[in-house]
This record gives C-alpha cells, sequence and structure tokens, in this order.
C-alpha cells in the first residue's frame, strides 16, 4: 500500500474527476490518492465518482482556495 | 446459467441516456456508461467559475445519472481527437459551430472501440427519432450506424420499434417487445418514463450540453480562429471563450476582462502566460490581452479597462500592466467613455 499525490488545480470538472479516474486506474488495492483541487464541483464530483466505483473517500481538507481529496483505491 | 450480456451506454447526464440504460438494465442487461468528455461540454464550467452560479448545484450530471441506475461510469478525455470532428466536419455544422451528426458518429465509434477492447456486446444510446434537427433526423440515425463503424451493435432502446431490428434483437439478447417507440419533439413520454422508473431531478430536457450550440460562444470561437487565422485550439483557449467579456478592439489583440470576482479569479491563473492589466486606485476587472500589443496598444486597453471598473466616471484611474515576464508598471489614464466602447469591439 503506498501514498500517491495528483495535483488538479486549475482544473474544471470533469477534468480532475477524468485525471483521478485514470490515476486511480493504475494504483494497487488498498493506495490512497491524495489529490489537490481548485474547483469547488470536485466536493460533489470525485465522491459521486468513487461511490459509483466502489472506492472511498477518506478525507476531504478545504484549506483557503484548495480542496485536498483522499481518496483509498478499493 | 445464460450468459448476461454487456453494454456500453453513452451517457451525457441528459433524460434520454437515463432512460435508455434503464430500459436496458430492466432487461437484465449488464450496463456501464461513458461519457465523453470534448471540452466543450457545458457540464460544471460556468457554474464553477461564476460566483452568480453558485446557489446552482455543482453536480456532473453524468455521474449523477449513473449512480441513480447504479452503474460505473467511465469518462473519456477526448478533447484532442474531438478537435478534427470540430474543425472538419465531413457533414458540416448546425446553426452554430455544432457539428452534431459529425460528433455523435464520433462517439459511437470511440464506444464501438471501448467494447471491442472492453469485451461488451453492443452499444445503447438515448437518441429518439425526430428529436434533434441535425443528428436524430430518421434518414440520419442509420448514417451514424454505418459511419461509426457499430452498424447493427448500435441499439436505441427510446426508438428502437421505429427502427430496423439491431443484432441484439435478432439474437434474442433484449426483448424488443420491451423496446420503445418513441418519435418527436414531445417530451412528455420521457417524463412519463422518468416518473415511472423515479427519476426524479433529472437535468432539464430542454438544456443543451455542449458550448458550441450556443451562439455567443460560436462567435468568439470563430472571431479565434480569425484572428489567428488557423483554425486551431488548445484547451486553454476554450477554457477562456467561456470567461469575460470579449472586446476586439483592433484586429490583432483581443480583451478578456473579467465580469465578476470568481471570473477574475479563475483567470488569474492565466496571468503567467498572458500580459494582462489589473486596475490598482479602484475596484475593477482583470484583463487578459490575447495578441501581440505594444506600448500605445497598452495604455489604449488601460484606458478599455477602466471603463470597467468602480472609477469610470473618474478623471484618472491607474492600472498596473503585466507585460510577458516583465516587472508589472503603472499608467494613469482617462477611462473611455461608454460611447468610445464601439459596439462592434464585442465578439
Amino acid at each position: 500500500m503506498s501514498e500517491h499525490t495528483l495535483d488538479a488545480r486549475r482544473l474544471l470538472c470533469p477534468m480532475p474527476v477524468i485525471r483521478t479516474q485514470n490515476r486511480v486506474n493504475e494504483l494497487q488495492t488498498g493506495d490512497t490518492l491524495i489529490v489537490t483541487c481548485t474547483d469547488p464541483g470536485v466536493l460533489n464530483d470525485i465522491p459521486a465518482w468513487c461511490r459509483i466505483n466502489g472506492h472511498k473517500v477518506l478525507n476531504t481538507i478545504q484549506q483557503d482556495d484548495e480542496i485536498i481529496i483522499e481518496v483509498q483505491v478499493c | 446459467m445464460s450468459k448476461q450480456y454487456k453494454a456500453a451506454a453513452l451517457i451525457s447526464g441528459g433524460l434520454d441516456s437515463l432512460l435508455a440504460a434503464k430500459v436496458m438494465l430492466e432487461q437484465g442487461i449488464h450496463v456501464e456508461g461513458i461519457n465523453f468528455f470534448t471540452g466543450f461540454c457545458v457540464e460544471g464550467h460556468t457554474a464553477a467559475i461564476r460566483k452568480k452560479h453558485q446557489d446552482k448545484p455543482k453536480r456532473n450530471n453524468a455521474l449523477w445519472s449513473a449512480e441513480q441506475l447504479g452503474i460505473k461510469l467511465h469518462i473519456v478525455d477526448i478533447v484532442e481527437e474531438y478537435k478534427d470532428v470540430l474543425i472538419n466536419p465531413k457533414h458540416g455544422y448546425g446553426a452554430n459551430m455544432n457539428p452534431c451528426l459529425d460528433c455523435k458518429i464520433f462517439m459511437v465509434n470511440k464506444a464501438k472501440q471501448w467494447i471491442e477492447e472492453n469485451d461488451f456486446d453492443f452499444i445503447i444510446t438515448g437518441e429518439v427519432m425526430g428529436q434533434r434537427p441535425m443528428s436524430q433526423r430518421k434518414e440520419l440515425l442509420p448514417v451514424v450506424a454505418n459511419e461509426s463503424g457499430a452498424d447493427d451493435l448500435l441499439l436505441r432502446p427510446l426508438c428502437a420499434k421505429n427502427l430496423p431490428q439491431t443484432k441484439p434483437e435478432l439474437e434474442g439478447w433484449v426483448d424488443r417487445e420491451k423496446l420503445l417507440a418513441f418519435h418527436g419533439r414531445n417530451r412528455k413520454p420521457q417524463m412519463a418514463l422518468a416518473k415511472e422508473f423515479g427519476f426524479e431531478d433529472y437535468a432539464s430536457p430542454a438544456g443543451g450540453c455542449c458550448f458550441l450550440t450556443d451562439e455567443n460562444y460560436a462567435s468568439k470561437l470563430v472571431d479565434l480562429w480569425q484572428a489567428r487565422n488557423e483554425r486551431d485550439y488548445e484547451m486553454d483557449d476554450i477554457m477562456l471563450l467561456k470567461v469575460g467579456r470579449h472586446l476586439r478592439p483592433k484586429p490583432y489583440f483581443k480583451l478578456i476582462i473579467g465580469r465578476e470576482e470568481g471570473e477574475n479569479k479563475f483567470m488569474q491563473g492565466y496571468t503567467k502566460v498572458f500580459t494582462h492589466i489589473k486596475t490598482v486606485s479602484h475596484a475593477g476587472p482583470l484583463c487578459l490581452i490575447d495578441g501581440p500589443v505594444d506600448k500605445n496598444d497598452l495604455e489604449y486597453a488601460a484606458q478599455i479597462v477602466a471603463r470597467y471598473s468602480q472609477g469610470k466616471n473618474e478623471d484618472a484611474v491607474t492600472l498596473s500592466i503585466t507585460r510577458d515576464k516583465e516587472e508589472p508598471y503603472e499608467v494613469t489614464v482617462k477611462p473611455l467613455s461608454a460611447d468610445e466602447v464601439k459596439q462592434e469591439w464585442h465578439v
């Protein structure tokens, strides 16, 4: 199990979701991916994508204009 | 145990594709969704940028549809490949810059590749015969099937009974009797079916999903191509066409002026690559400049930007200009009057 990061700042939805999806597809079950975004749309879209595809959102942090979402690959 | 057949559903986020997928699920078909991102999808962008839209929910309707259906959704980035569809549409454009028929053919062709790579059996779409003037006319539905290469593997559950049988029907993978015969622009049958399935709060049936059907957006795209003397674009170009007021005071440069805080904030991300102007003495917009400009052009641009600041009626407004990677410098100008900002500059 390893931790990975993804910079999706300045991207507007659905691009952060697409980048997350493509990255998660390369990872192993149990790995985590920390995605940093600026589009508030990700607050709905990344959790929705995770629910649909069976992955887990472990944590969501909003600080200043950035949103950090931690996804666990299931 | 009989085989469970698998269909890839083109999910746009609208009602029709939602219903088409549901009709298949009701027949026991394994359905997974594919949603193509062209860069021109209306989904989310403007709402994400503009503060005034922030009361609206920022959901992605394709993801929402998939969640309602309980199916997986694969979102596919086709921005680069889509350029050729938009720039050279074999079947031409619709009312604006929308190459709807070529777009549908392209997407179904991509879906055909996807089912081959993922061992699926057929493709479904939410097309309804006669519903849209360009891509869903009766005589054009076979064109989509033929030119995409999907042929009889393309099933349209909402209007299948108006069409020749496809392989999934002929082979008994699906029951044709349980498919539908919707046609025309009347949306009531879809709404009734949505109610029957218990779908509420689906995306507005009248809502367009592509910026290329929007007259204002299309005119900005045409202006961009004319100014650059080539029909090409990058992702940043098409994003910026969605933002701000676009004014072209001279043929060789254009101003993109933020209309409100959300747009200014979004445009801030482009200041490293664009010459830009910000008001200093008064509250005002951020302006990005697209095109080669000299010092005189910049001073003139500053006068225009000042017109859209809180100091528009003052004699002097100070602005900061940052050109390429040079240090910013300040200029103090008299804002142009309303009459001096020519109507024909507005793209």
